[in-house]
């Protein structure tokens, strides 16, 4: 069983250590949000696992919290980078259709 | 062994399904290519890898009241999680984060370049008007 | 109509939203009481009058032999491309082309078009990346599809959750033009 829980808790944070360096990387501010949305939803399940080793239901409450807020931070920046998009939208339409995106864009990189 | 050892051996296994689809996960994270991609691998542990946790902790606990206890948690996850993924494709559309050449149909394009062109008098209806980053994306370039 | 009749059918239009949401408190309490039935209901009462949404226009339909099926393709559904992602993720060739795919939708339900698009989103491989509600058009954009045929088989996919949604809770039109 402790082999078992050992290999858990490494999978989990190879995960979440990937996750963190695509947060880290880049290249645009969506994809560290999304990277940080695995980091946070990692940390839930985490969470809810050390319920099981520990054998107690105390946290459930944390992860309840952090299943209803996730959410709102990536809500929050994908509407901010949208509504930055249409104080330019002409440019950009035709850039993006002119270049044909060979490379990534990094026009979002912050 | 008694139903006790059976039922924790049965959770750790749903650990251990649930922390392989988040390594899975961060692994798409690091090697897919662009933003849609990416959103791809994250819905792997948000919905099934929260559900394996979540019946691993009501099978250790062998109450109905944690059951119910952490339904909830499932319930939100499944609401909230949509809403985000939708609004981070559509930001990584809009802002061309995305691989045109790696996409084999691009059933959006052509239908944003048909609004575009035949629309040059109308506004464009393609898009929900009362949306004005919608609105103006869809909008030819005047 | 006269206003009362007008008042009683939006409160019967929304009480399957309100036993929902006391059902939710009391899960969140985690205990049946009559303290927790009452005070839900009112916390259910002051949050639909606090945040007023348009009422949901629900058919009066519901089938639970359907919502079984449903479920049981859901989470069949789930599992399947939640392991065929993550393979996709870990095999040395990674993943192909992904396609932006247009599904055309039988239903011109609000409700039933929102049901699929959250069914279609939850499950890994497919992403409603944009809505034309006017239309019923989903823009779903699908992981490694390396032809036509996975181009193909998405849509149809789509359209089979689209076509158990409407069997669970569509109105008798949409049950028509589904099966037909």
């Amino acid at each position: 069983m402790t082999v078992l829980y050992f290999v858990v808790g490494l999978l989990f944070s190879v995960g979440a250590l990937l996750a963190l360096y695509r947060v880290v990387a880049g290249p645009s501010i969506l994809d560290r949000m999304i990277a940080s949305d695995v980091l946070l939803t990692t940390l839930m399940l985490i969470v809810g696992a050390e319920m099981v080793y520990n054998e107690h239901t105390r946290t459930i409450p944390v992860m309840l919290v952090l299943a209803a807020t996730a959410m709102f931070a990536t809500v929050a920046v994908a509407r901010y980078v949208s509504k930055q998009d249409t104080s330019a939208p002409e440019e950009r339409l035709n850039e993006s259709d002119e270049q044909q995106l060979g490379e990534s864009p990094v026009e979002t990189t912050t | 062994m008694s139903t006790d050892d059976i039922l924790t051996l049965i959770a750790g296994i749903f650990l251990l399904l649930g922390a392989f689809l988040s390594l899975a996960a961060g692994v798409g994270l690091v090697r897919f290519h662009d933003v849609p991609s990416r959103l791809h691998a994250a819905t792997k542990p948000q919905i099934l890898g929260l559900l394996f946790v979540l019946t691993a902790i009501a099978l250790e606990a062998q109450s109905w009241s944690t059951l119910l206890a952490v339904a909830p948690v499932l319930v939100f996850q499944m609401l909230t999680a949509p809403i985000s993924a939708h609004m981070v494709a559509r930001a990584g559309y809009r802002t061309g984060n995305l691989r045109k050449d790696e996409l084999l149909v691009d059933d959006l394009g052509e239908a944003i370049d048909r609004v575009t062109r035949t629309e040059d008098d109308a506004v464009g209806d393609m898009v929900d008007p009362d949306d004005p980053a919608a609105a103006s994306s869809a909008r030819p370039p005047s | 109509m006269t206003q009362d009749a007008r008042v009683r059918q939006r409160l019967w239009q929304q009480l399957p939203l309100l036993v929902g949401l006391v059902v939710l408190w009391m899960l969140l309490w985690g205990s049946l009481s009559l303290l927790n039935l009452v005070t839900g209901i009112l916390v259910a009462l002051l949050v639909t009058r606090v945040f007023f949404l348009p009422p949901v226009e629900l058919s009066g339909r519901f089938n639970i032999f359907w919502l079984a099926l449903f479920l049981a393709k859901f989470f069949g559904d789930l599992v399947f491309a939640s392991f065929q992602v993550a393979y996709q993720a870990l095999r040395p060739s990674g993943i192909s082309q992904s396609s932006l795919i247009a599904v055309q939708l039988v239903t011109r339900s609000d409700f039933v078009l929102t049901l699929t698009s959250i069914a279609l989103s939850l499950v890994p491989g497919s992403l409603v990346v944009e809505v034309d509600r006017e239309r019923s058009i989903l823009y779903l954009h699908a992981l490694n599809t390396r032809n036509l045929d996975d181009v193909d088989a998405v849509r149809a996919q789509a359209l089979r959750v689209e076509y158990l949604i409407v069997r669970v809770l569509g109105s008798k039109e949409d049950v028509k033009a589904v099966t037909s």
